[in-house]
């Protein structure tokens, strides 16, 4: 697959003067459908919409309160909502972020193709774009890298916790930004609201929209399974015919270090994230004088959603009821969103841009607590090659020697990984006596650290890693049989990794493809044979995913050993957190990331959706009861292939 | 008839555009307003708008090869039956290639440069009723395929022969049946034969007074059978209504027998109406033979009018709220900008110098003073009729109307050219052939809230199709709203396009065709408004009438005629 070309833009930045750029004369192309129109004009125009009047009465009629104060109180959560783009913050804003970016990063690269594509439908369909979210830096560096090139700036569904942060956040409103309630599924107002809000500004084409299909940032790097309720709201439109088309941009935004990697380590280990303040992102100017290397972003292929919905959209549901009654979506609308939140995402992961730092992690993560130099270099350079047939997107410069990326990786995660005497260790491991809760704590922290760099490699791996798994598992030549336990995996690891939704089989035959692509394996039409040399690849694949599958098999163990009924997300956390620790302190794992939170809770969501538990409501929240018929089962698929799989290591 | 009319092409023999030696487009002729006038912006028009050119020209061949036409195969037993009813038939193969087709596009096509697989093998002209009810019968007893032909202008595939039909076709041609029976003027009824043709009827009327006030586009051509079977809508419907308004009593001659009901009333109870098992059957249960039908007294007063708006979205809110309050004039009509610069290209020659300066100064008025965008402002054309005194009292509301909308008046002449090209766009199409453009019009109706909307997504639709079929020239979309409705409109849209550089034209132009209806039905727009569905719009029928409601139709098509003797294969 060909992929365009990167420009660095801090480079100019670095050469011209930045004030003189943030007062640059700033004329967007605009969408060739728009009737100008000011934010306070679309604040009317929506709380006049005879959606949101509708809802009003509605509401009205059952709460036997007056619509007035009702609509009153409308106009406060649109005030609440509401965007305030202005020209004056923008520029503030592009003032500060080139200092600001100037001094995190060494180098910002964009597809300038991707852009001109970007230009050109901006012009022609109302636009939304769909980055990838794993920092904060995520909304601001898109904003800054459209007004670098002169396009609209987009309207962004942020979080409301930004809120709280008192001037950033209306200077954040004031550069495009509309905040959404994290979770408002009852309040029937604020749907509506909110709703109309954000296709009053798709139909009128006023700004792209941008938000983030996997509602938050993922903590772990792995892209995270997508949301579907803006997502829904941005197809309506399209479903009603209220605009021709509507273009969805993935965009992919790929950190060489992610500013928050620390936080969310500890973030993952159960320490409460700081609540976002002004004074905390103060306190956050000391990273600024670290080094965060490179930021890659690439503006994907804009994809038209008339082209995905032909053939698939059974009008009928939309042409009988009016337009603007709140209608449930139909299923196969249902099912549609949800292919198309999948392939975006997917999309997302085929243009993330893979540094030779994710080698390295993966490679060391799997030769704790240390590894040679040299070695490290030749593996990491080995893994390189598989990557890429993988399909990974690597900027490795052609004439940039391995020894040389490898040092300068190594020199850019200090906090992460040192060189001592020729060897490559994981700060804080290897630290033999005394396993003590708190050491383990600081190790766990480095290995989440470690290992949410291999994680963008799993990304793309996925799908052949666990072709391999299923070998070892298996240790059968038959391809049905791997297969099924294939699929096995894959159903059981759907919310920790990216699939199309019931593809399983084309997913199976694209992993044996690329191994065989790369000399792993050999298919015929009934067995699947790893080849010789293919052996030591296959482990190595296979244990990229050890600590998922090592995870969910204690996580198994301790649901066999809890006695207690039913119990709530919380105490299955520490439950889990406090046997993890057990397991460590006596040495009887080594899997440390079983104490990631991240995989806790996607664990749960796939035993509830598996059936192995059961979540039901009650008046103070959700709590879950554990089938102990089906968790002995899934056990079962799990361990039983242990001993088999240490025999072959054995015998290897 | 048959005489005077082109075999190739829309309407009259001596009527049709050509481009002078001058290089300037004329339209011949004496019949029309526009006949024999010089057109001096047409060409450019067409060039700027099709990119058609005038050195890239194909012409038809001039007359039918009669060796092409398929043989005329009919049963001897047959003709024998049939020459002792004293009928008259014809198996001349101009008389029945002519019978053989209605005027969508690729039938003109096929008439151009090639030829039909399947044509009727002989032509009946039945004088009256009863002679209809003896081809019936000997249809039956012969196992014959009858196919209905009216005025022949259907644009829906419905005339064509279905290719794969081994039985003898009767083209039962209703010409002869011309007469109107009886008016009676105390009920203001009119008893007709379904055979006449519009313009006929409404002269004849008008020499007693009256009128039905039925006016489609098609009128000159089209006959009252050929309505009733469609399902027809009129262009003053406003005041008269369409026709399943105007009809009081139908008689129609089926395999089963004869069908119509006991009495001539405004309206019944008595279960459902069966005269609507009859509209819109489309030839596929028999022949309407008599019709009684609505006259009114001939109006006194005929005003035109027109209405310029700044844009196309403010125009259909007027005529809504015009709708709304029920006082919409005998017709208005909006036409959306591309329509109304092409309605501009067909102004003729201004005679003197008065009169292009009083142009000019319109046009800086509306321009310059007023602010409206050339291109984005759109213009309402209005027919009001009536008394005198009601008209102008009627005129001014409407005006008030369209003033709150940014509507400015423009004049009665601007109104009548716009009727005016209804009648001949038709005749331009046969122009557009020749210059390797080939268009097509459709319509459907949708509800208010979506005219815009689907207005604006077909248009887009079929620019984008285009597109991506390769058609190097932009095509030429456009629409206007030509009824309103208390709940709804009705669009009707024209497309054309230059197919310069395309191999298989016919095959691209129908791809866009279907695309295009696929966007009307996608924005909650109807399979059709009065053109009817023949065997042009049958894929999309379960879809617009459900399951049960097509084997309805099926269950009285398979009692009425269990043998198909009406065999046209439409609608079903």
């Amino acid at each position: 697959k060909k992929r365009d070309e990167f420009e660095d833009i801090l480079e100019e930045r670095r050469q011209s003067s930045d004030l003189r750029y943030a007062m640059k004369c700033y004329t967007p192309v605009i969408y060739k459908g728009l009737s100008a129109c000011k934010p306070s004009a679309i604040k009317n125009s929506v709380l006049q919409s005879e959606q949101v009047q509708y809802v009003i009465k509605q509401l009205s009629k059952e709460m036997g309160e007056s619509a007035d104060i009702i609509q009153e109180e409308a106009t406060e959560i649109l005030d609440e909502m509401g965007h305030n783009l202005h020209i004056g913050a923008i520029r503030f804003f592009a003032f500060s972020l080139s200092k600001i970016f100037k001094r995190l990063f060494q180098r910002v690269c964009v597809n300038e193709e991707g852009i001109q594509k970007l230009q050109q439908a901006i012009q022609e369909h109302p636009v939304v774009l769909l980055p990838s979210h794993r920092s904060y830096i995520d909304f601001l560096m898109l904003s800054y890298l459209l007004y670098t090139y002169d396009l609209a700036l987009p309207v962004i569904a942020a979080g409301m916790d930004f809120l709280g942060m008192k001037i950033v956040g209306e200077l954040l409103r004031r550069s495009g930004a509309f905040f959404m309630r994290r979770s408002f599924g009852g309040n029937r107002l604020y749907w509506a609201v909110f709703a109309e809000y954000v296709k009053t500004m798709l139909r009128n084409g006023y700004a792209p929209i941008e938000f983030f299909l996997e509602g938050t940032r993922s903590r772990t790097s792995k892209t995270l399974t997508p949301k579907f309720g803006l997502l829904s709201i941005v197809m309506e439109p399209f479903f009603k015919r209220e605009v021709f088309d509507t273009y969805l941009v993935p965009i992919s935004i790929s950190y060489e270090r992610i500013l928050e990697e620390s936080l969310y380590a500890y973030e993952l280990l159960g320490v409460p994230k700081p609540k976002e303040s002004t004074s905390g992102l103060l306190k956050a100017r000391k990273i600024l004088s670290d080094n965060f290397g490179s930021i890659h972003v690439y503006f994907g292929q804009p994809v038209s959603l008339r082209t995905l919905a032909s053939g698939r959209i059974n009008r009928c549901p939309y042409n009988l009821v009016p337009r603007h009654l709140p209608q449930r979506l139909s299923e196969d609308i249902q099912e549609f969103v949800t292919d198309v939140a999948y392939k975006m995402e997917l999309l997302q992961i085929e243009n993330m841009v893979l540094s030779p730092w994710v080698l390295i992690a993966s490679v060391l993560l799997q030769n704790l607590p240390a590894i040679d130099f040299d070695v490290l270099v030749e593996k990491t350079l080995w893994l390189k090659g598989i990557t890429q047939v993988f399909g990974g997107f690597f900027e490795w410069p052609d004439n940039l020697c391995a020894n040389k990326a490898v040092t300068s990786s190594l020199a850019l995660h200090t906090n992460i990984v040192s060189l001592v005497n020729g060897q490559v260790v994981l700060n804080d491991m290897g630290i033999e006596d005394g396993a003590t809760e708190e050491l383990i704590f600081k190790q766990a922290l480095s290995i989440l650290m470690c290992g949410a760099y291999r994680n963008q490699l799993l990304n793309v791996f996925v799908r052949p890693s666990l072709v391999a798994v299923a070998l070892q598992m298996t240790q059968s030549f038959r391809k049905e049989e791997i297969y099924n336990c294939f699929n096995f995996l894959r159903n059981m690891f759907s919310d920790e990794f990216i699939f199309f939704p019931g593809i399983a089989l084309k997913d199976f035959e694209e992993g044996c493809f690329l191994l065989t692509k790369c000399d792993v394996i050999q298919v015929t039409p009934q067995e699947i044979l790893v080849t010789e040399k293919g052996n030591s690849a296959a482990s190595f694949l296979a244990a990229m995913f050890r600590p998922f599958m090592e995870g969910y098999q204690i996580i198994c163990r301790y649901l066999s050993k809890e006695t207690k009924e039913t119990f709530t997300e919380k105490q299955f956390i520490l439950g889990i957190r406090n046997f993890a620790f057990q397991l460590l302190e006596t040495g009887s794992t080594q899997c440390y990331e079983v104490l990631s939170s991240d995989l806790q809770k996607n664990a749960l969501a796939a035993f509830v959706r598996l059936n192995v538990m059961k979540k039901m409501k009650i008046t103070s929240g959700l709590t879950y009861t554990v089938n102990k018929e089906a968790l002995s089962k899934t056990e079962e698929m799990f361990e039983s292939q242990i001993p088999k799989r240490k025999l072959v290591t054995a015998r290897l | 008839r048959q005489e005077i009319l082109k075999w190739n092409g829309w309407g009259y023999n001596d009527s049709k555009f050509i481009f002078n030696k001058k290089g300037q487009a004329e339209f011949t002729g004496k019949r029309y307003r526009l006949s024999g006038m010089v057109l001096p912006i047409l060409k450019e028009w067409m060039e700027k708008t099709l990119g058609a050119s005038l050195e890239h020209k194909i012409t038809s061949r001039t007359s039918l090869n009669i060796s092409d036409v398929p043989p005329s195969i009919v049963n001897e037993e047959f003709l024998q039956d049939l020459r002792a009813t004293k009928i008259s038939y014809s198996r001349e193969a101009e008389d029945r290639v002519f019978r053989a087709h209605g005027h969508c596009l690729h039938e003109i096509l096929v008439l151009r440069e090639g030829m039909f697989k399947r044509i009727p093998d002989i032509v009946v002209w039945p004088d009256c009723h009863d002679d209809v009810v003896k081809i019936v019968e000997l249809a039956s007893k012969h196992n014959l395929c009858i196919i209905p032909f009216g005025g022949g202008t259907s644009v829906s595939s419905a005339l064509e022969c279905p290719a794969d039909e081994r039985r003898t076709i009767v083209s039962l041609d209703t010409s002869q049946m011309n007469r109107i029976l009886w008016i009676d003027e105390r009920n203001l009824t009119a008893h007709i034969e379904a055979g006449i043709i519009g313009q006929d009827l409404e002269r004849q009327l008008g020499e007693s007074g009256y009128c039905t006030g039925h006016e489609p586009d098609s009128m000159e051509f089209s006959s009252l059978g050929g309505w009733v079977a469609t399902r027809a809508s009129g262009m003053k419907k406003n005041i008269y209504g369409n026709i399943e308004d105007l009809v009081v009593h139908i008689k129609m001659v089926t395999p089963r027998g004869v069908i119509e009901k006991g009495c001539q009333v405004p309206r019944m109870s008595t279960g459902p109406d069966i005269h609507h098992f009859i509209m819109g059957s489309e030839g596929t249960l028999g022949v309407v033979t008599e019709v009684t039908i609505k006259i009114r007294p001939t109006p006194e007063y005929q005003k035109y009018g027109s209405v310029v708006f700044p844009n196309f979205e403010r125009g259909v809110a007027c005529l809504r709220e015009i709708a709304k309050q029920r006082c919409a004039p005998a017709s208005i009509r909006l036409v959306d900008n591309a329509q109304f610069q092409f309605g501009h290209a067909l102004k003729p020659q201004v005679a003197s110098i008065f009169t292009s300066f009083l142009d000019g100064l319109k046009k800086f008025y509306i321009t310059k003073f007023k602010g409206f965008d050339p291109n984005e402002l759109c213009v309402a054309t209005l027919l009001f009729e009536g008394d005198r005194e009601k008209v102008l009292q009627h005129e001014k509301q409407v005006y008030d109307i369209a003033a709150k909308f940014g509507g400015l008046a423009a004049g009665e002449d601007n109104g009548q050219r716009g009727y005016m090209l209804t009648f001949v766009i038709a005749y331009l199409r046969d122009l557009g052939l020749d210059y390797y453009v080939i268009g097509e019009s459709f319509e459907t109706s949708v509800p208010w809230d979506r005219v815009i909307d689907l207005c604006r997504n077909v248009k887009e639709r079929i620019v984008r199709e285009c597109k991506e079929k390769g058609v190097q020239f932009a095509p030429f979309s456009t629409c206007r709203v030509t009824q309103t409705y208390d709940a709804g409109a009705c669009v009707y849209f024209y497309f054309a396009f230059n197919y310069r550089g395309i191999s298989d034209p016919i095959h691209v132009y129908e791809q866009i065709e279907t695309a295009a209806r696929e966007e009307i039905l996608a924005n909650g727009g109807s399979l059709s408004h009065h053109h009817g569905v023949g065997k042009l719009r049958k894929q999309w029928m379960k879809e617009s009438i459900s399951d049960v409601g097509l084997g309805m139709l099926k269950s009285v098509k398979a009692y009425v005629d269990p043998n198909n003797i009406f065999g046209n294969r439409n609608l079903l």
